[in-house]
This record gives structure tokens, sequence and C-alpha cells, in this order.
């Protein structure tokens, strides 16, 4: 019962790692870690039922919150990187390259 | 009032902030604020080394000075007679770890104390001297910034109680040196300066940084140098721990003070601003190490089995520096150059003494050292802000300047007197201290360096002496005196070169240093109290009269020494030895060609050849499977097969392959790759093992 | 029970592949629309472990606030919309391999330790559970326990909205 939620979790969070490793665009691997945050609140809500603990859900509104300002500061980098090389794409920001 | 002491270094940091946000908009645009700060630090610093005085005078004269001794080192039966004169220590919590309380505070002995006044008055004169000096500068107000932050960083050193303290202060230091070396950073030349000076004295803190937490283990696991000493000086844990420590330590040593081999940031060093380099010089940065040696000297004491005489590493490191230095100084044109291979070899001097047990001398040299050497350091800036139109070569740009600067040029004969060791200028006693100690400590041989050293420092201060201030002037500039706030330092210093060696004029029974400054505890060893021998002060001062007449003889009458004029050209001997000291011994050479490159190019290369040859060999081999075997060792021989190879296989198996391939790719992508990657791994490692 | 397990399997299968279509669709707007899919599923699973209120405010940020940031963000780099040109790069084997050799870890892990367990979502310590998911419970130990730490957040959102505007203004 509680397991199934937390491998639920695992494959969101899994795949949410997938995106954020073979997407090109700066936009859909903000989403990719959106789907890895919202693994881990989904993880924090169920040990708040498991524990019975308010504790897991207000931690879970401070992710919420801190999401909503990574996505802004996020998507304003994005738009920074867009303005500077015409092009969202992550892969094209290789000038460390060694 | 010593329990306030923390205030000192305070002060600055408080003007460091007050600098860096409402400088610019200042009358002076900072400069007052920073003088004040400083000038506050200073009268602070008198009156603790005023009440340090009577602390010291009102124990001695309630037991008497032998009785405060023997109870400093437990040797009376019965403690609770007496006090000994222990350092006043005042700590507040820093953090604590489990057990560990690490605390930051201030510990005021003699040391302290002496290292307190030198560091605020010197400070406080550049700080007065650049009003004029760096007039005009672009980065004005951001220079008294740096020079606080200087300042405050030295005296938190100073204070340290703990090696941790102690370890910050000196990190704080490096990195102002490095902000102020690399003041005018629009010339490569000058941000190369700052790379070299921050590198080499890093190279030698990973010395220190291993020294502190070997003597944190070897003393039970505290960082409270008092504790450290004493433990180190019952040899607290056997012998060799120690001097593991001890060598550690001395590293810190080598690359803060400029020791040989590691001494070649300093010249370099002189790229900042004139008064930055006094301040280096004199009071802040290269005595670090010195006072970290005078600081920890029972760890030294222990380590290196000083009493017993011979060669240790410590003596045998400033004996070379002593040498080496004075030898540079002379074929040098840039008369800051001069100066700073003559601070390396001064630096040698204390070094040397603490490794000899002449405890007293070093620290008594290093009082001295920074009065005259500063003086010099600021009367080369003198002549180049008013005589020499911002240039320090003295073949090309000085010359005849005695007529034009008479307040410079006097101020630096004295401080050139002063470095020779004339009677009785300052350097005059405390060299006589060192060399004294040496002769009758069983270190002969340290002596005789001593007195070569004398020599040659005597010799080249005169041929800078002369090139600078006498015969004809080679500049283009309309020499001029130097306006009132460079003359004043000037002149506060000259006094102070003069008089200061009186502190401690044992000729004449006054040992001040050795009454005030020198520990009296369980925590200091018993050193050598030298008796003041004439024959050998009389030996010291003919030699240095006869070099500066060598010297006036061989570089002042030019004319009918033609002939030896002319040795570097002709004789090959001569030359290549003028060669090896005009390229520094080649040690330049061999850290940048040998060890730089020697490091940089093979890992490059062999990190490219397995990228080249070994991973792509992976990668075949993965795309072809088990066929391709016997054709992989084909393709590491040949380039273009591999390279089609690669091209011909899937791009899927490129891209495991590029797991490892693309390292250094810049992506961010690939970098978030291997991390979760490696953090899978490391789970699946932590569930299998556990 | 049974109930509860049907409705979990029911969101869990839908938010898994709405999951994969927003890092595998081909079309920004529609990968921003599966992530929709995937939010409100799991504010329906909050709701099913009783946390009501956090259920709620995933809905109203979460798919209120954060998704029409992401159209914006979309809208703004202007990207292509055309099916044929890929938005992966050249490393999708490669983060295929990492994340399922994350999730077997993990998995296992998961497995190993909590297979067993249970929530009681019966009886007096279910209604102890829903009373826990409340706003009055939850604003409670925030405003008590979390005070400082909620007063910090506050100033993180406060400085990545000047931070967003500092970063995105044109000059």
């Amino acid at each position: 019962m509680v397991a199934q939620f937390l491998v639920l979790a695992a494959v969101l969070f899994c795949i949410g790692v997938y995106g954020v490793l073979a997407r090109r665009n700066g936009v859909l691997v903000l989403m990719s870690v959106e789907l890895m945050l919202n693994a881990v609140n989904i993880n924090l809500i169920t040990f708040s039922a498991y524990l019975r603990e308010t504790s897991g859900q207000v931690f879970a509104l401070f992710v919420i919150t801190i999401a909503a300002a990574e996505v802004g500061v996020g998507l304003a980098i994005v738009l920074l990187i867009y303005r500077n090389i015409s092009s969202p794409d992550l892969d094209q920001l290789d000038q460390m390259s060694g | 009032m010593m329990n306030f002491a923390w205030l000192i270094p305070a002060i600055p940091v408080v003007s460091f902030a007050l600098i860096l946000f409402f400088g610019k908009k200042m009358p002076r645009q900072g400069s007052e604020i920073g003088i004040a700060a400083i000038a506050s630090s200073f009268v602070l610093s008198c009156i603790v080394a005023v009440q340090w005085i009577q602390r010291v005078d009102e124990t001695v004269s309630e037991h008497g000075l032998g009785i405060v001794r023997a109870i400093g080192k437990g040797l009376l039966a019965n403690p609770e007679q007496g006090v000994a004169i222990t350092p006043v220590i005042n700590t507040v919590e820093w953090f604590r770890i489990g057990t560990l309380e690490v605390a930051v505070g201030t510990q005021i002995d003699g040391l302290a104390v002496m290292m307190l006044f030198v560091v605020t008055l010197i400070s406080l004169l550049v700080h007065i001297y650049s009003t004029s000096y760096m007039h005009g500068d672009v980065r004005y107000t951001y220079f008294y910034a740096a020079l606080s932050l200087f300042t405050a960083s030295m005296l938190t050193l100073v204070v340290a109680p703990n090696t941790l303290q102690l370890l910050l202060g000196w990190e704080l230091v490096g990195l102002c040196s490095f902000m102020l070396i690399g003041h005018w950073w629009e010339e490569k030349e000058n941000t190369n300066a700052a790379l070299k000076a921050f590198l080499t004295t890093r190279t030698g803190d990973i010395g220190l940084m291993i020294g502190v937490i070997v003597t944190f283990f070897a003393a039970g696991q505290t960082f409270d140098i008092v504790q450290i000493n004493v433990l180190a000086l019952e040899g607290h844990g056997g012998h060799t721990i120690w001097m593991v420590g001890a060598s550690c330590l001395l590293v810190g040593i080598i690359g803060k003070s400029g020791q040989f081999p590691l001494h070649t940031w300093l010249p370099d060093a002189m790229a900042g601003p004139t008064p930055v380099s006094a301040l280096i010089h004199a009071a802040t940065m290269v005595v670090a190490g010195v006072y970290l040696g005078a600081r920890m000297y029972g760890v030294f004491w222990q380590g290196f089995s000083i009493e017993d005489g011979g060669v240790n590493p410590m003596a045998l490191v400033g004996g070379i520096t002593i040498l080496i230095g004075a030898a540079l100084a002379f074929v040098q044109d840039d008369i800051k150059k001069v100066l700073a291979y003559s601070t390396i070899s001064q630096l040698g001097y204390m070094v040397m003494a603490l490794g000899i047990g002449a405890w007293v001398g070093a620290v008594f040299h290093l009082f001295t050292h920074a009065f005259f050497k500063a003086l010099l350091f600021l009367g080369a800036g003198s002549i180049a802000h008013s005589g020499s139109h911002h240039s320090f070569d003295m073949k090309k740009d000085m010359g005849g300047l005695r007529k034009h600067m008479p307040v410079t040029f006097w101020t630096f004969m004295v401080g050139s007197f002063a470095l020779a060791g004339i009677f009785p200028l300052a350097g005059f006693w405390s060299k006589d201290e060192i060399l004294a100690t040496a002769g009758q400590g069983g270190y002969e041989i340290f002596m005789v360096v001593g007195l070569v050293g004398a020599f040659l420092t005597a010799a080249y201060m005169t041929r800078c002496v002369w090139l600078s201030f006498f015969g004809e002037y080679r500049g283009h500039a309309d020499p001029h005196e130097s306006p009132k706030p460079i003359i004043i330092p000037l002149i506060v210093l000259a006094v102070f070169s003069v008089l200061a060696g009186l502190a401690n004029a044992s000729a004449f029974g006054i040992e001040k240093f050795k009454e005030y400054i020198e520990p009296h505890g369980e925590a200091f060893p018993e050193v050598l109290t030298p008796q003041f021998d004439v024959a050998l002060a009389a030996l010291s001062f003919a030699i240095v009269v006869i070099a500066i007449g060598i010297g006036g003889f061989f570089w002042v009458d030019r004319r009918e020494l033609r002939a030896l004029k002319g040795l570097t050209d002709r004789s090959g001997a001569a030359k290549a030895g003028h060669s090896f000291l005009m390229n520094k011994y080649y040690l330049d050479h061999l850290y940048e060609r040998g060890i730089v490159a020697g490091i940089k190019g093979p890992i490059a290369r062999a990190a490219y050849w397995l990228n080249q040859n070994v991973i792509d060999g992976v990668v075949n081999a993965a795309g072809r499977g088990s066929a391709a075997l016997g054709r992989l060792t084909y393709r590491f021989v040949d380039q273009d097969v591999v390279d089609k190879a690669v091209n011909s296989i899937a791009q899927e198996t490129g891209n495991v392959g590029g797991l490892l391939r693309y390292v250094q790719s810049g992506r961010v992508q690939r970098y978030a790759l291997m991390l979760f990657g490696a953090v899978g791994v490391l789970a699946l490692s932590l569930v299998i093992f556990s | 029970m049974i109930a509860q397990n049907v409705v979990f399997w029911i969101l869990a299968v839908a938010m898994v592949l709405a999951a994969i279509g927003v890092v595998r669709s081909n079309n920004l707007v529609h990968a921003a629309l599966y992530l929709v899919v995937v939010l409100a599923g799991s504010a329906a699973q909050f709701i099913l472990l009783a946390a009501e209120f956090v259920a709620w405010v995933q809905v109203l940020i979460y798919i209120g606030a954060v998704i029409i940031l992401f159209l914006f963000g979309i809208m703004l780099t202007r990207a292509p919309m055309r099916e044929d040109l890929s938005l992966d790069n050249d490393q999708r084997l490669a983060g295929a391999v990492v994340a399922l050799f994350l999730l077997g870890v993990l998995s296992t892990l998961l497995i190993q330790a909590f297979g067993d367990s249970k929530i009681d979502i019966t009886g007096p310590q279910g209604s102890e559970l829903v009373n826990n998911g409340r706003a009055g419970t939850l604003a409670e130990s925030i405003f008590s326990t979390y005070v400082l730490p909620f007063e910090l957040v506050s100033i993180l959102l406060l400085a990545s909205l000047i931070g967003a505007v500092v970063l995105a203004r044109r000059d």
C-alpha cells in the first residue's frame, strides 16, 4: 500500500531524470524537473499519511512554492539563453567544452 | 583593555565594509575612513602594549624574574605561591563539532603585542603615504578597502589563540595580497604576478594545513596553540609526529615567507603598487610565516631537536635563502627587485634564527627589519613618484637624485645602513643577536653563513644607493622632493630604524625583548640567552664596512675598474655565473617548463590518447560485438579506420560510448547524465555492501 | 480499500503514460498539456492520501500558475511547432539507461523497505488522517513550528521574482 505510492513516485522521478538528460529544449528540461519535484511531493505526502505527521504536508507545500520560484527563474534563464544564441536548445551551450 | 583586544582587528574590518559601501561618496574617497580606523587600531595597540609591560613588571616585581620563570616551567613545588606571566586569552565559541569546541578570540602576549604594534604602525604610515602616492588612481577607494582588509587579516592572524583562526588569517592575508599585487590588473603582467604569488603561497599553504591537522592530532585533538606548544615540548606522543608536524608547518613558512625554493613569487609581487610592497614585505604577508614559526615554537623546538645543535631543515632553508637572496640582489636593475631579494635574504635570517634557537633574535630582527624595509620601499616609491617618472629602473632613470631629493636620500641612507647592519642602527643589534646565538648555541656554520650574508647585504645596498642617488641623473623627468604625506612616513620610519635596535641592545645591557616579548612558561622552551660578544660584533661590523668599501670601489669608481667591469663579457665563467644569477638560478624555468608543462603535457596527452584509442576502441567493440576483437588491435594503430568505424556505428551505440567520451563536453546535460549515473551506482553499492 | 486501490491504479497508469508523453512528445504545447495531466493526477493521489489542502494547492499553483508560466515560456522562445524536428538531444539512449538503472535501484529499495507497510484509513486513525490534511491543522503547523522556514520561503520568492525580472529584462 505504501510501496505502491512510493514506486509510482520513483517511476515519475526516473521519467523526469530521462527528460532532463535527453531533452534538448530548455523549457522541456524545466518541465522534466517539475516531474521530479512532483515525485518528491508524492513521497512526502505518502510518508505524511503513513507516519501520521503533518510535517510531510508542510514540506510538500514548501516544495510547491519553491518549484514555482524555480520555474520563474529557470524560464528567465531560458529566455536569456534564447536571446543570446537565438535558440532554446541547451546542447548548443558548449562554450565550456574542454 | 587587553580583554578588548578584539577591537584591534575588528576596527579595520568595519572600515573595510564602510569604505566599500560609502567610500566613493566621502570627500576623500574613503581614505579618511581607512586612516582613522588604522590610527585607532594603532592607539589601541599601544595601550595594550603598555598594559602588557605593566603586567610583566608587576608580576616580576612581586615574585622576581627567576621565580616567575620557575613557576612557568612548573619547577616550583608550590605553584600557588605566585603567578606565571601567562598570555591574556579571551575567546568566544565559534562552532562546535561533537565535543570539540572551536573558539575565536584574542591571545595577548609579548609576541602578539610586538606584532600588533608593528603591523598597525607600518600600516598607518602606508595609509598616509598612499594618499599622495595613489592620488588619482582609478581604484583609489578600492585600494583603501583592500588595505584595510589586509591589515585586519594580519591582525586576526597575530592575535589568534588557535591554529584554525591562524589559518583563517593566513588565507585572508594571501587573498588580500593577491588583490593588491594585481591592483593594476589591466596589464597582463600584473595579473600574472598576482596569480603567481597566490598559487605559490597556496602550495606552501597545503603544508600549513597538513601541519595544523597533524598538530591537532598530536596534541590530543586541540587547536589551542598554547596547549599544542606545551604538549610538543613534553614530547607527547613521541618525537616523530612532532617532526612531521614541524616539517609541514615549515613548508607553510617556506611558501609564505619566500624561502628557498618557493621564493620566486616575491620579486614578481613588485608588480603591485609600492606602498603595498612595503606593507607586504615589512609588516604583513611575508612575516606571517616567521610569526608562525615564532608562535608555534614549541613544535619546531621538539620536531627539529633545535637544542642539539648541528644542522636542521629550518636552519638550512634559512641559511640557503640568505645566500641566494643576497646573490640575486646584485644583478637586479629594478630598485624594487633589489629590495625584494633583500627581503628574501633577511627573511632567511629570521627563519635561520628560529632554526638555530635564536627565538629572540628572530623576533627582534622581524621587528627592526619591518621598519627599515618599509622605509626602503617607501623611499623607492618616493623616487618613482617624484624622481624617475614612475620607473624603478636604477640604471636608466635614476642617479644623482641626492641633490634633488634630500629627505628621501637621507632616509634611504638610514634605511640602507640599518639593513647593512651599521652600528648603532637597528639592523646591527638584531643581526648580532642572531649571530651570537648561532655562535654560542652550537651552530657555528650558520654563524658563518650569517656573516657572509651580512657582507653581501652591505655590498648590494651600496650598489643600490650608488646607482640611485649618486652620479649623474640619467632619467628624463624633472626630479623634485616628494610631498609631505610621503616625506613624513619616511622620517618616522627613519627614526624607528635608528632607535628600534636599542630595544634589545645587549651591549648596553638593555634586553627589553628578553624581558617582555619572550614568553615565560611551560609553553616555551628554554632558549639560549647569548652573551654579547664584542669580538663577533666587531667582526661583523668590520665585514660590513669592508663590503661597503668594496662595493663602493667596484661601482663608484667605474673608470678605474673597466678591466673588471667587462669581466662578464670576456670571461666565460663569469658570464655563466652572471647569467645564472640573471635567470634566478633557472628556478622559474624549472617550475614553468619542468613542473607545469611536465604535469600538464603528459596528463593531457595521456588523456587524449585514452580518449582517442581506448574509449573509441571500447565503443567499437560494443558496436561490432565480439567479431571486432580481431580488428581492434589494427584500429588502435590506424586513426582513420577508428574514425570511420566510429562514424559507421549506430548513433545510439556512440551515445553509450559518449558516456565517457565527452567527459569534458561543456554541455550541462552530459554532466547531469554522469551525475545521475554515479548516484545510481553509489546507491547500488550502498545497497549491496550494507 | 479496494476502491482506493482501483482508483490508485487507474490514476497511476494515466500519470505514467502522461509523464512519458511529457518527455517523448515532439510538440512543446502537447508536452505542457501532458504535464497538466500528471500534476492533476498527483493532486488526485493526494486526495487518496487524505491530503486535501495540499491537493488544492497543487491544482491552484501547479496547474494554475506554473503551467501558464510554461506556456508563456514556450511562446516567448518561439519554439518550432513542427513535428519533424526532434526536441531530443543525442543522449537519448544513455539517458534512458541511466533512468532505468536508477528506477531499478530505487524501486528494489523501496519495495524491500516498505513492501508490507499499510496506511490505515478506517476507524479513528482514518479520521486523524483526514484531520491532518485539513487547512487548519496545516496552518497551525506552518505558523508555529515552521514559521521561520515559511518566512524564509517568502523572502526566497521575492528574491526569485526580482531575479527573474533582472534576468529577463531587455537592456
